[in-house]
């Protein structure tokens, strides 16, 4: 990370080649640079090592599987704009085998792939998308007369970094919900180690995007949570950054669909949503480059946790969620606070009850022992007489 | 100084079951009922304390007047112990007894004016300690004496267990524990006038004053005395035994003597700090202010002279004043004269003052049945005159 100032890469040859091979002025080109950087929460003066790594290091090669999913991830990843990401994925990394996006077909196609392994051992990325059935020897989805199961260890063995795309292949996702049939799991189950996940579904494309260029300048994966989710878009609950908090902490909510509360933009935590618990930057990354708004909660729609394992897929979306960082009290304070009561009837004739009993006994003990002493008084003055008559 | 040339101590005798105790044990229940509805619903429940006065007859009376009308077995020991008068030796153990049912009532009383009251052990535990607070100063001191007290007492228990050789080993080391049994009182005695200081402007400036740490020893003092007087009489007149005329005589007159250096405290500071003008307006204040200056006054007028302290009548009215006195001081500061702002008003509520009433019932049990069956009062005898033989 020789260069920290972006401005001065401008002139650089590579640069400017490096923006005309994605056909996007060179400006844009850095901006989007500085973008991801920032989105991955590097300190300044990385995103001109971003760039420098963007336009001169050599594209890292990428195999793509495919298992149980729905293509989702993949068409989210197409359809991103900035710059179209197709092009950059194109030419930024060397997509090796991508089953949906290759013409080939067939024995060609599991050829290169098997080309590209070979070439590139050790120093390739396995992108991973969809559930792996693991069931009856994991026969429900095979490719090229391959197990999911085989593919992926085959193919994991000599990779120099496993990332797997999506919610189906981070933890089994969708296809892998109650009764799950076909014993669909994630990646790391299969490989029975951890490795990196994007869920989602489909996951914010910049996102994956990101953690390929981070792998690119760096060399290394950004730094991952316990679920190998990288931190940078998955640190916090989406309820933390929702536009719609202030109504949370308000109390205003859409109570149903349709309704006051909701044709307001009120918070949809009554609705079901599932920000309180979900960890994920859809408030801030938003998606499919369309402005503010666009991301589902923004849209009216409360959020299915969809990249939380045991939130998506699995709890019903009606259902309240657990807040997982700021519980609501069971109580809250009362607005008008009470400032006592006076003396009641019953206090106050209880407390001159026992004020009077207490005066009264004292009166009779006073009495008692003064009479007791005049007593003893008289009978000691009468001995003393005695006395000094005898 | 010791016990052996006074008359040794024994139990009264007699039978538990009387109207009072049978009284005492009702009240006692009544509380128990209500200690346990506040336990599981909450203070809001029971009593009328509210945000502006967050200290109630619980706090106040149980543990505050509580505590300072069990001061006799300090005052008492202060005397015999630090000012090696023995001769009022025989005052000690009934002192002590007082003492003992008041501050481990004010303990338990505490506890249940404790809004997390199931958090009250963090006070043993080292690490919930903050020791910069007044309040940790005074808690950790009460429990402490109430500790040392037990063991200040435990020979009335070995004694009547037959223990003679614990006893032995006990009063060898009990002078430690008379030491700290002196020291500790003194500290949160005065740290409980430390507390209306940190209760800044809402105390009335008749009693908001930098003074209070030593006006409060020194009605505690007094009250310790105040309170033996009283219990002496009360004692004589319900077992109808002979008043211990001659030491409480003498007692007597060291309390006035205290209580005139109160009192010369107390208007000092008044006039020093320019407030006593807010004593003579036409106020409910002003007139609670008089009427617990009176009762420190009154007993100058009632037990001046040698002879007027010869009538048991007279101690027994003294006693009573100054422990109205000292009543009315910490009642003033902390709730009579205590404002927290327009609209806030507090009195207590049936619940509340049952309980406090039970409180004061179980140290009455307590002291009847301790003197009944443990040796505590002196033997009779010994003061036995021809009168009454």
């Amino acid at each position: 990370m020789a260069n920290t100032r972006l401005l001065q890469l401008e002139a650089k040859t590579t640069i400017v080649d490096a923006s005309k091979r994605l056909g996007m002025p060179r400006r844009d080109f850095l901006q989007f640079c500085a973008t991801l950087a920032a989105g991955l929460g590097l300190p300044p003066g990385a995103e001109a090592a971003v760039a420098e790594a963007v336009a001169s290091k050599k594209r890292p090669s990428v195999i793509w599987l495919h298992f149980q999913e729905c293509t989702g991830c993949t068409e989210s990843l197409l359809r991103a704009e900035h710059p179209t990401l197709e092009r950059l994925i194109l030419d930024v990394i060397s997509l090796d085998y991508h089953e949906t996006l290759f013409a080939a077909a067939g024995h060609q196609v599991e050829q290169a792939r098997k080309t590209a392994m070979a070439a590139n051992k050790g120093a390739y990325l396995l992108v991973v998308e969809g559930a792996i059935p693991t069931r009856d020897g994991g026969i429900y989805c095979k490719v090229g007369g391959q197990t999911a199961i085989e593919l992926t260890r085959e193919c994991a063995a000599d990779a120099a970094a496993v990332i797997a795309i999506g919610s189906c292949a981070s933890w089994g996702g969708m296809p892998s919900t109650a009764p799950n049939p076909t014993g669909s799991s994630g990646v790391a189950d299969v490989l029975g180690k951890p490795v990196v996940t994007i869920p989602g579904c489909p996951p914010n494309p910049y996102n994956f995007l990101a953690t390929v260029v981070h792998f690119l300048t760096f060399a290394a994966l950004p730094p991952l949570d316990e679920l190998g989710r990288p931190k940078f878009a998955y640190s916090r609950l989406i309820h933390e950054n929702c536009e719609r908090r202030a109504h949370f902490d308000a109390g205003r909510f859409a109570m149903q669909f349709g309704d006051e509360g909701h044709r307001k933009g009120y918070c949809l935590y009554k609705l079901g949503c599932k920000g309180p618990e979900t960890y994920a930057n859809c408030p801030t990354a938003l998606f499919g480059d369309a402005g503010a708004g666009t991301w589902p909660v923004g849209c009216g729609h409360p959020c299915i946790g969809c990249t939380e394992q045991g939130v998506g897929f699995s709890k019903p979306i009606h259902m309240l969620s657990k807040v997982k960082n700021a519980e609501p009290p069971q109580q809250y304070p009362r607005i008008v606070e009470e400032q006592g009561v006076g003396a009641t009837l019953g206090s106050a004739s209880l407390l001159a009850a026992v004020a009077g009993a207490a005066a009264g006994a004292g009166a009779m003990v006073a009495r008692n022992l003064g009479l007791s002493h005049q007593a003893a008084e008289a009978e000691r003055a009468r001995a003393a007489r005695e006395k000094t008559e005898v | 100084m010791s016990t052996q040339q006074h008359a040794r101590p024994a139990p009264v005798g007699g039978s538990l079951l009387n109207a009072t105790t049978l009284v005492c044990g009702v009240l006692i229940a009544v509380m128990a009922t209500i200690i346990l509805v506040r336990l599981i619903f909450g203070l809001g429940a029971t009593t009328n304390l509210n945000d502006g006065y967050s200290w109630g007859a619980w706090v106040v009376v149980d543990v505050f007047i509580g505590s300072a009308l069990a001061c006799g077995g300090f005052s008492v020991a202060l005397l015999v112990y630090i000012f090696n008068k023995g001769q009022y030796h025989p005052l000690v153990r009934p002192a002590l007894l007082g003492s003992l049912f008041g501050y481990t009532l004010a303990g338990a009383a505490i506890t249940f004016d404790l809004g997390r009251w199931w958090n009250f052990w963090h006070i043993f535990w080292p690490g919930y300690f903050n020791v910069n607070s007044v309040m940790f100063e005074v808690a950790a001191c009460i429990m402490l004496y109430i500790i040392v007290m037990w063991i200040e007492f435990s020979p009335v228990f070995l004694e009547k267990l037959g223990l003679h050789e614990a006893h032995r080993k006990l009063s060898k080391l009990l002078f430690f524990f008379i030491a700290l049994g002196i020291v500790l009182p003194m500290m949160h005695q005065a740290s409980l006038g430390t507390m209306l200081v940190v209760m800044g402007g809402q105390v009335n400036p008749l009693w908001q004053t930098p003074m209070q740490p030593l006006i409060y020893l020194l009605s505690a003092i007094i009250l310790g005395y105040g309170v033996v007087l009283f219990e002496s009489c009360v004692a004589a007149s319900a077992y109808r035994r002979q008043v211990e005329i001659s030491m409480l005589n003498p007692m007597a007159r060291v309390m006035l003597g205290i209580m005139g250096f109160y009192l010369l405290v107390r208007f000092a500071d008044l006039i020093a700090r320019g407030v006593l003008g807010q004593a003579f307006q036409p106020t409910f204040i002003a007139l609670s202010f008089w009427i617990e200056n009176a009762c420190f006054i009154a007993p100058f007028l009632l037990i001046r002279s040698v002879e007027a302290r010869r009538n048991p009548a007279r101690l027994f009215l003294a006693g009573v004043a100054v422990m109205l006195g000292g009543i009315l001081l910490r009642l003033n500061g902390f709730l009579i004269a205590f404002d927290t702002g327009p609209g806030w008003t507090y009195f207590p509520s049936v619940p509340e003052l049952l309980v406090t009433i039970g409180i004061f019932a179980a140290e009455v049990l307590g002291y009847i049945v301790i003197t009944r069956r443990f040796p505590v009062l002196p033997r009779e005898e010994a003061y036995a005159q021809p009168t009454h033989s």
